[in-house]
């Protein structure tokens, strides 16, 4: 399996006034070619602040440390100088709110092609006729007048889609996607995930989807990292995660998620709240709202471990949890 | 459950904007809602679905009155508050309340947890003294599952979930009988959506409340529903009770929403194809003549472009399609 | 849930011996990232130092400012006579007429802009709030007003409250609260789209209640900064008009009075001006810090 990007030990805080909070702590994880990874969580889990330290596009009170290694070059610590040329090129990141990452005053067009123009010293005439090709793969109605309307003309799923045309033009290994359809209609969303899943199979791309929505990523993903409280919790593929899932996180946001083909009289949510970065409980910072905790998981925090199946989990408590019916 | 008395009747509901009306430009019109018409039964929960732009909250805001609709009635146990003048209606509100889908922008972020549960009581209950309102706060805030200690915090030290509690505290103080929730959890954590779910459908039980549930997200419609009604555009595409809806749609954007909802469980994702719905939803500025959905519907004939489709009504609900008997829908996924 | 029941009494009793937690409050918030601000800090020092100094000083000088005092006309400072910081081309004492200045600049700045603050957010939150034709009939009136010539006004306020400063910076606060009143029907519009504002309506509040209760407290923060903005043009404005002879009347007097006496005079006899100015420039510095602090306070997301 050759790797695209591995991330070793990675941390993330953010200075405060007087405190620092830790963001993301102690991340370890690979993409391989062409696979996609989707990260779990709730708001507050560092999945976001995580590729953002990755993309060297963190706030300014934030700092990252460890290693993010793409190919042999590592992009944790690189000045933004030298991470311009690798952002866009070989990485690329799409976010919840295109409206945020387009500039209102260009043409579509115009802005696509820079991209191409800047890392690919392609000509103005050619670079248009590419972007004027790419989004037509990415489902854009009418390519060529879209290409020539600025942003706010665009419905949500449209402007989504110059995102995803404007991450993909120079065929990125790894395409980085932040809740790319929590802000569209379902219809819309549907379309969305499925051009995701064939642009992962026709250009190579390695996906990662940041998202809170298990429905989002169960048809679309190969492997998971569920996180909490900053940590990665729980690791494997999504099978194993849906159908056997081992840490109590994961089981209780399974349970959490409403099922449109079954109607339960209720559900079984986890109790309590996320917990607050600045004050993380002691020990499993998921132990005040777990239902299998016990003594330890209140004083020592579970390391991430090996158990077995090539699935990774930070739990004390042993074997398979209450198993979750194949539907 | 069908011989409970019928709560609240709609009647041919109208609502459209202008906007953009400035000196010189004549302004144009949106229709948000037409021709609306149904009844829901005391303590039964009605979703309405549907995507952005249907009119679904404008539905929730007109039946509050906190809209004027442009047309039609509202008949709230018999009488149409529609018609009401202002002074009136402002009684009935302790009857009629609302929770929003942003919880903190809900809650004034000037005032304490407590006077913003009690602010519907200064105009609504005036009879109470400050010690019975804070009582009457008190033991609100309990039902939701607020601590008592919380009552003096401003909004911005709750995380949503427990500003969504205020939220729901806050529509409940007046005890009223019916609430409208537009959208409740859309803005919440996967793990506290569920919670609030589950609070909303005991304090329904426990309050005999009837809930009008509006969502974009069917899952959470039919966990919570018992009838669903379906908009697009601003029309109504169909009413049926959840189950039916659910394995029987009649109508090709019910089905087509069905399929497009997330399912969170891997094999049958993979399995399932979804409805190939294409494009996106046309501007209610100005909707395709005919049935509004024929723009995106791959059953459309030359009848839906010229006639729009009359609600029928199919044994087991409405439906408003031309071709509704012809066609067998599968269900959803 | 009606009626009063057992525990309903219970809970009377509890509410009534319930001693919560007081929650910190935006207010709250706002003056601690205020006070860690150090310009602001030092500002509000100075600025009550020198509010204290003008009202407490003039009891503890040996003369008072109107005082003529024959023997020493246009002197530089004088210690022994307790002319600390000189006398005037009358034979004044400066410093007393330094603080009695400051106190009148003070009380026609505070005058005037409370009376454009109360103005322009009554004014502004109702055409915000009311909006449609309302809103176009009051804004329009408030663009008239722009247009007219302001000294005009001062002149016709002058010749009916002439003898009366106070009164006349009452009159100039009224043509002051324009801006104050765009800001905040800008401010209403956005507010009353929130859910908080509808909410309200739903509980049943009226136009009114909604307007004082739910949208006014929730401009403190553009009010509180454009109104520490207005203070310092109102002392200017001061200035500019007593230098026209149409402020502040003999024997009282002004910052800018006393500017406009020592300026011409400024080579022969520079303690004229530098006492009068420096406690001008202080007060202006100071509520120019103190409003971008307060801005940067009540604002946090702008950083």
């Amino acid at each position: 399996m050759d790797k695209v990007l591995s991330v070793h030990d990675m941390n993330v805080t953010f200075a405060l006034h007087q405190s620092e909070v830790r963001a993301v702590s102690e991340l370890s994880f690979s993409l391989a070619r062409g696979e996609t990874l989707a990260v779990v969580g709730e708001s507050g889990s560092g999945k976001s602040q995580a590729f953002l330290a990755i993309m060297g596009l963190l706030a300014r009170n934030g700092h990252a440390s460890g290693r993010a290694m793409l190919g042999d070059v590592n992009l944790i610590g690189m000045a933004p100088d030298a991470l311009d040329q690798y952002r866009g090129r070989d990485i690329a990141m799409i976010f919840q709110d295109p409206m945020t990452s387009l500039n209102p005053s260009l043409k579509v067009k115009t802005q696509l092609a820079e991209v191409l123009v800047r890392h690919q010293q392609m000509d103005e005439r050619k670079a248009q006729t590419e972007v004027i090709a790419m989004l037509e793969r990415v489902g854009m109605p009418e390519p060529v007048k879209r290409a020539n309307a600025y942003p706010h003309e665009l419905s949500g799923g449209m402007r989504q889609r110059v995102m995803i045309a404007m991450a993909l033009l120079c065929r990125p290994k790894i395409l980085i996607a932040d809740e790319p359809t929590t802000a569209l209609d379902v219809t819309v969303q549907a379309q969305m995930l499925d051009l995701f899943k064939s642009l992962t199979n026709d250009f190579g791309t390695a996906l990662v989807m940041i998202t809170h929505d298990l429905g989002v990523v169960a048809g679309l993903a190969d492997r998971m990292m569920v996180m909490y409280g900053g940590r990665a919790v729980e690791k494997g593929t999504t099978d194993q995660l849906f159908y056997d899932p081992r840490h109590p996180y994961t089981l209780g946001l399974l349970h959490s998620t409403p099922h449109v083909a079954k109607r339960a009289r209720r559900l079984d949510p986890i109790q309590g709240l996320p917990p607050s970065l600045e004050h993380l409980p002691s020990g499993c910072a998921f132990h005040p709202r777990c239902a299998f905790r016990f003594e330890k998981c209140f004083v020592e925090r579970p390391p991430l471990a090996e158990i077995g199946g090539g699935r990774e989990k930070a739990c004390w408590v042993d074997g398979p949890l209450q198993r979750r019916e194949v539907a | 459950m069908d011989n409970r008395p019928d709560i609240l009747r709609i009647e041919n509901l109208g609502k459209t904007f202008s906007i953009g009306a400035a000196l010189f430009s004549r302004p144009l019109t949106l229709t948000a809602l037409q021709d609306i018409s149904f009844t829901i039964r005391q303590g039964e929960t009605l979703g309405i679905v549907g995507e952005s732009g249907c009119g679904k909250s404008t539905l929730g805001r007109c039946i509050l009155q906190l809209l004027t609709p442009d047309s039609g009635r509202v008949l709230w146990m018999g009488e149409d508050i529609a018609s009401l003048p202002k002074e009136e209606m402002r009684k009935r509100r302790r009857d009629l309340q609302i929770i929003f889908q942003d919880p903190l922008a809900s809650l004034n972020p000037r005032m304490t947890v407590g006077e913003i549960i009690a602010d519907p009581l200064r105009t609504l209950m005036p009879e109470l003294d400050a010690v019975a309102r804070r009582a009457k706060v008190l033991k609100t805030m309990e039902a939701v599952g607020l601590l008592p200690e919380m009552i003096n915090r401003y909004p911005h030290e709750f995380s949503g979930g427990q500003a969504q509690r205020i939220g729901i505290a806050r529509a409940l103080i007046t005890d009223p009988k019916l609430i409208v929730c537009d959208e409740p959890v859309s803005a919440l954590d996967v793990s506290i959506q569920a919670q609030i779910l589950n609070l909303l459908a005991d304090l329904k039980d426990e309050f005999g409340l009837t809930l009008i549930f509006i969502s974009h997200n069917l899952s959470v419609v039919r966990h919570v529903s018992d009838r669903i009604l379906v908009l697009y555009l601003g029309r109504m595409v169909e009413l049926a009770e959840g189950d039916d809806l659910y394995e029987a749609p009649k109508h090709p954007y019910t089905r087509a929403l069905l399929t497009a909802v997330p399912i969170p469980d891997p094999i049958r994702a993979r399995q399932r194809t979804i409805d190939g719905l294409e494009g996106e939803i046309p501007s209610p500025i100005n909707p395709p003549s005919g049935c509004t959905f024929r723009t995106r519907c791959r059953f459309a004939i030359g009848l839906c472009a010229e006639e729009r489709p009359p609600l029928e009504n199919t044994g087991h609900g409405l439906v408003a399609c031309h071709r509704w008997k012809e066609l067998e829908l599968q269900p959803g996924a | 849930m009606a009626g009063i029941t057992g525990k309903d009494a219970v809970l009377s009793n509890y509410a009534v011996a319930l001693e919560a937690p007081k929650g910190r409050s935006l207010t709250q918030d706002a003056l601690r990232r205020l006070v860690a601000n150090k310009a602001a800090l030092v500002s509000i020092f100075i600025l009550l130092a020198i509010i204290l100094i003008a009202y407490i000083g003039p009891f503890f000088l040996p003369w008072e400012y109107d005082k003529i005092d024959w023997s020493s006309i246009r002197k530089p400072p004088d210690f022994e006579k307790g002319h600390y910081f000189g006398t005037d081309q009358n034979g004044r004492d400066l410093l007393a007429r330094t603080l009695q200045g400051t106190q009148m600049s003070l009380l026609v700045a505070g005058v005037a802009t409370g009376v454009s603050v109360i103005i322009g957010v009554v004014y502004g939150a109702i055409a915000g709030y009311f909006g449609g034709r309302l809103d176009a009939v009051m804004m329009r009136f408030v663009d008239i007003m722009y247009a007219l010539p302001y000294i005009l006004f001062v002149i016709i306020l002058v010749v009916i409250f002439g003898r009366s400063p106070v009164l006349l910076f009452v009159g100039i606060g009224c043509l002051e609260w324009l801006t104050m009143a765009r800001i905040v029907r800008g401010q209403t519009l956005s507010l009353k789209q929130r859910e908080f504002v509808e909410a309200a309506r739903a509980g049943g509040a009226g136009p009114f209640a909604i307007i004082f209760r739910h949208i006014v407290p929730n401009l403190t923060g553009p009010v509180v900064i454009y109104a520490t903005l207005t203070i310092p043009e109102i002392i200017i404005t001061e200035s500019f008009l007593s230098y026209l002879g149409l402020g502040v009347q003999e024997p009282q007097t002004s910052l800018g009075t006393l500017i406009s006496f020592g300026a011409p005079v400024a080579e022969a006899m520079p303690w004229m001006l530098i006492t009068p100015a420096i406690f001008l420039v202080a007060m202006l510095l100071c509520f120019s810090y103190l409003g971008d602090g307060l801005r940067d306070a009540l604002d946090p997301k702008d950083r």
